[in-house]
């Protein structure tokens, strides 16, 4: 598969009083088209930043992002405001992510509006997006207020369908649903990746989420990818003891479960003043002197497996 | 296939007749305010006054201008109910009259206060930074001259007239606007349906006229209906001090003003005025009350 | 030989709305013995919040109302208790811990103050001894006695939710109410906090309740599982007998919609529908118009209860001791 988006040396600081946060800082990876990357790590990390900067919600401190071949930063207004049709992004939270004073037709037809269609052209697309992401088309004209959380994440769904984007950033898209519902946008989400051809930039904490929907995962911590690689093999074989913990911390609803205890100690350092080194060397149970000295490269261990650790041979 | 719901069959084209019927969130609000008695009773009174104040030709028994001096200063009687000023004009009449002029200034100073207000608001705190800094700091110098010498300024350097007196109410009021709208952009602002719509590339103009506008009614219209009120008292003021409307024309203000010099002899030619402006002032306030509580989406619960 | 705690029986608590009436919780029915822990699961708006604000008598009136039932709690009834003395019981012998750290704590006050409060309130401790315990019990959590003086805004969102469980246990209460006290963190995070849950209930053998909607939580802590869905305990007993031998095709279907983690490759099966609306619960069992085995009398009525070996569950497809279906 020919690369989709390829982002070299990426890096976002936002400016407060006490410094720069390190929100992404120096971040490298491609994503294939038609594939899902999952991006996974906790609160802090960055991986929103990175979605984000992906589809040009922010602007990068410095690094190039290349969207089939072309640098991003080389476009002018017109064609980025062009790239909007190709890149979408589908929020966290439901309730706050559409206009609470928009029905529902209005907002999935929004994008439409902006890019020139015509009224009847667009109120009859956003018909057929609705019953694309099982909303009926009865719900045209209800307001956000009006429907639960699990029909408003499919609103957000339509809406970023409605353009036929190739790339869609999809930002913790589950986190806010009940458990139930959970299971149905991601069951939808992957059955329109099939039939629209879509590629995915899949961020989420939740691992077992992002093992069940990506082809390849990278694990970020403190604004770094620490490891990244075939789903599959992520999970057969962690390698960076941050994946390790993060694994072992999932609870699992199963009895009887041998699973080794591995709990991290204290909480992510400011990424204000992230540790020198290796990022993760304040917590990390097996830190060595060279871990706090010397920052580990990231490094692919064969078969696309790459990890950043001093440790792992 | 995961259909949280059984679709309507499919007939692209004509789904306009299976939606369910169109319903605003202003109905909503309207649901709500309904139940508050003392809004509903405010919102009568204002909407009356506004029917006296279209139809003032056909409820007034005189000319509010028509002078007879056989007659001035007579208290209220059956024939002229609220008493006849100095020239020998029919109070009643003056009164209902002077309702266009004052509702008339109330509704297009605040309009020219909410407009100019809202847009240097939302333009303030969408953008932030210095432009921010600079629309809000000039709000700060009109707040801190007093509303009513900051409007004497203004219809002052332009000169006293209907319109210039509107303005002038209308600037004196633009601080609390841009200042409340600001307020609300910056919550608005943080909210994911903007960036959404920055993502669907809207362009910022786009964004504010259709998203952050619309979200900042609430305390807009609260707003607007305390500020109607102070708007026909701060134009009664400016009349009163003979910087607003000039005589012969019918207004409660500068009727207040005229009046004051009879207080002792006829103390009617300011009592129906004065009443006049209280009713007004006092709906209006109770009805933005109910209003706020309504638009409040917290108690939508 | 049972030795009960609380005792829940036929517990009603509808809201009374603009819209009308939502049943929150009804009919609900459990016990808990001394020192167990029960998980509550289900999803927003199954009536979790509401059975434990029954239970702290904190259910927000207007516009809820408790309509029917019996909370037992060490041989007292707590729903006829007056508030004076449901005041000596609240943050004392029952406490609470709720999801959000950042809005739990009060930001002006330092953390040991917080916990020598209620010290202080209940336990008729003088402040050099509430300070002195308080500090202790810092320690207990893991946080150094020292940031005793500190404010909530100086510790971050695990340690602020360790000083609301310090909080919770510094009167050495039968009863602690969790309700998602880990929802909020980070995993890594949440894996210590529930680390140090299952530690100090062992110390302090106290009893608690669980509210969330992560099977996988409950896996972690509980010893007891009750489903709770629309208002109603659909499905009840031993972490065992839930995990092991579920039973409910609400409960099933829970299990079966979240993607297997050990798995190499996973299908997940929604539960196919919409959470029941509450201003309108569907006749019959409220599960019904989602459930996969659905059959007429579902449509028509509420099941009854049935039990085996302390496994309970509300459904058609079982009674009379044997499967019907």
């Amino acid at each position: 598969m020919p690369e989709l988006i390829v982002v070299e040396n990426l890096r976002k600081y936002f400016p407060v009083a006490a410094g720069n946060v390190h929100a992404v800082d120096d971040v490298s990876f491609t994503i294939d088209e038609g594939e899902t990357l999952g991006l996974v790590g906790e609160s802090g990390c960055g991986k929103s930043t990175t979605g984000r900067l992906l589809i040009r919600l922010i602007e990068p401190t410095s690094g190039r992002i290349l969207y089939r071949g072309r640098d991003m930063a080389s476009m002018d207004k017109q064609e980025l405001h062009g790239l909007r049709k190709e890149m979408q992004i589908i929020f966290q939270d439901p309730f706050s992510s559409i206009d609470p004073r928009k029905s529902i037709g209005e907002t999935i037809g929004k994008p439409l509006e902006i890019f020139g269609m015509g009224r009847k052209e667009r109120e009859e697309t956003v018909d057929a997006l609705m019953e694309k992401v099982g909303l009926s088309p009865r719900l045209y004209y209800k307001y956000p207020h009006e429907l639960d959380g699990g029909r408003r994440q499919r609103v957000g769904i339509a809406r970023a369908l409605s353009l036929s984007p190739s790339f869609i950033v999809c930002d913790e898209p589950v986190s806010a649903l009940d458990v139930s519902i959970q299971s149905q946008i991601l069951n939808l989400l992957q059955e329109l990746q099939e039939t629209m051809k879509l590629t995915y930039l899949f961020v989420s904490h939740d691992l077992s989420v992002v093992k069940h929907i990506s082809d390849r995962i990278a694990v970020m911590y403190l604004g770094k990818i620490v490891e990244s690689a075939p789903s599959l093999d992520l999970f057969r074989n962690t390698l960076h003891p941050y994946s390790q913990a993060l694994l072992a911390a999932v609870p699992i609803p199963k009895l009887n479960r041998k699973r080794e205890r591995f709990i991290l100690s204290g909480g992510v350092p400011s990424p204000i003043n992230p540790p020198t080194g290796c990022r993760f060397h304040t917590r990390c149970p097996w830190t060595m002197d060279i871990c706090s000295q010397q920052e580990p490269p990231l490094t692919d261990r064969g078969g696309g497996h790459s990890v950043a650790c001093h440790k792992v041979p | 296939m995961t259909m949280s719901e059984k679709t309507v069959p499919a007939s692209s084209g004509s789904g306009g007749a299976l939606r369910e019927k169109r319903r605003s969130p202003w109905w909503e609000v309207w649901r709500r305010l309904r139940r508050n008695k003392a809004a509903v009773a405010g919102m009568t009174v204002v909407i009356l006054l506004l029917f006296v104040a279209v139809f003032a030709p056909l409820i007034a028994p005189y000319d509010p201008n028509q002078t007879n001096i056989k007659i001035r200063l007579q208290p209220p009687s059956a024939e002229h109910l609220m008493g006849t000023d100095n020239f020998g004009r029919d109070m009643f009449s003056r009164v209902i009259y002077g309702s266009r002029i004052s509702l008339y200034v109330g509704f297009i100073a605040v309009g020219i206060g909410a407009v100019f207000g809202g847009i240097l608001g939302a333009v303030g705190g969408y953008y932030g930074g210095r432009l921010d800094n600079f629309i809000m700091r000039c709000m700060d110098v009109l707040l801190a001259i007093p509303q009513i010498i900051l409007a004497i300024a203004i219809v002052g350097a332009l000169g006293t007239s209907l319109l210039n007196l509107m303005i002038a109410v209308g600037i004196s009021q633009l601080p609390r606007y841009a200042r409340v709208v600001r307020a609300s952009t910056l919550t608005v602002r943080g909210q994911e349906f903007v960036e959404a719509a920055k993502a669907i590339g809207a362009s910022d103009t786009r964004i504010i006229l259709e998203n952050i506008l619309p979200n900042c009614m609430a305390p807009i219209i609260v707003q607007s209906t305390l500020g109607v009120a102070q708007a026909i008292l701060a134009a009664a003021t400016l009349s009163f001090l003979g910087l607003g409307i000039q005589p012969p024309t019918a207004e409660w203000g500068s009727m207040l003003s005229s009046g004051r010099q009879f207080l002792r002899n006829a103390p009617y030619l300011t009592f129906f005025p004065g009443v006049a402006i209280s009713i007004v002032v006092l709906a209006l306030n109770i009805f933005g009350d109910g209003l706020r509580d309504s638009l409040d989406p917290k108690l939508r619960q | 030989m049972k030795d009960t705690l609380l005792e829940i029986k036929d517990l009603n608590v509808i809201y009374k709305t603009y819209e009308g009436t939502v049943a929150a919780v009804n009919g609900v029915d459990f016990a808990l013995d001394r020192g167990k822990t029960l998980g509550l699961v289900g999803e927003s708006g199954a009536g979790k919040t509401t059975t434990a604000l029954s239970i702290m008598g904190l259910v927000p009136s207007p516009p809820g109302i408790i309509q029917r039932g019996r909370v037992t709690f060490a041989g007292q009834d707590l729903l006829t208790l007056p508030e004076k003395d449901m005041k000596k019981i609240r943050g004392n012998r029952i406490s609470m811990i709720f999801q959000d750290p950042m809005t739990s704590l009060n930001p002006v006050l330092s953390v040991g103050l917080q916990i020598s409060e209620a010290l202080v309130a209940h336990q008729n401790l003088s402040e050099a001894e509430a300070e002195r315990k308080a500090a202790e019990m810092l320690e207990k959590v893991q946080i150094p006695g020292a940031r005793y003086r500190e404010y909530p805004h100086e510790f971050s969102g695990g340690m602020r939710q360790r000083v609301v469980i310090a909080m919770a246990l510094a009167c050495n209460p039968r009863l602690i109410i969790a309700d998602e006290p880990t929802t909020a963190l980070d995993v890594t995070i949440q894996a210590q906090v529930l680390e140090l849950m299952r530690s100090l209930k062992e110390e302090f053998a106290t009893a608690m309740i669980m509210i969330t909607h992560d099977l996988g939580v409950v896996g972690e802590v509980c010893d007891d599982v009750a489903v709770m869905y629309a208002g109603r305990i659909v499905e009840m007993g031993s972490l065992d007998q839930i995990f092991g031998n579920a039973m409910h095709p609400y409960t099933l279907g829970l299990f079966r919609c979240i993607p297997d983690i050990e798995e190499e490759s996973s299908t997940i099966h929604p539960i196919e529908g919409l959470m029941p609306e509450p201003l309108d619960l569907p006749k019959g069992c409220p599960f019904h118009p989602r459930c996969p085995q659905c059959m007429e009398v579902c449509r028509q009525v509420v099941p009854e209860a049935c039990e085996d070996n302390g496994h309970r569950v509300l459904c058609h497809l079982f009674g009379g001791g044997e499967r019907r279906a």
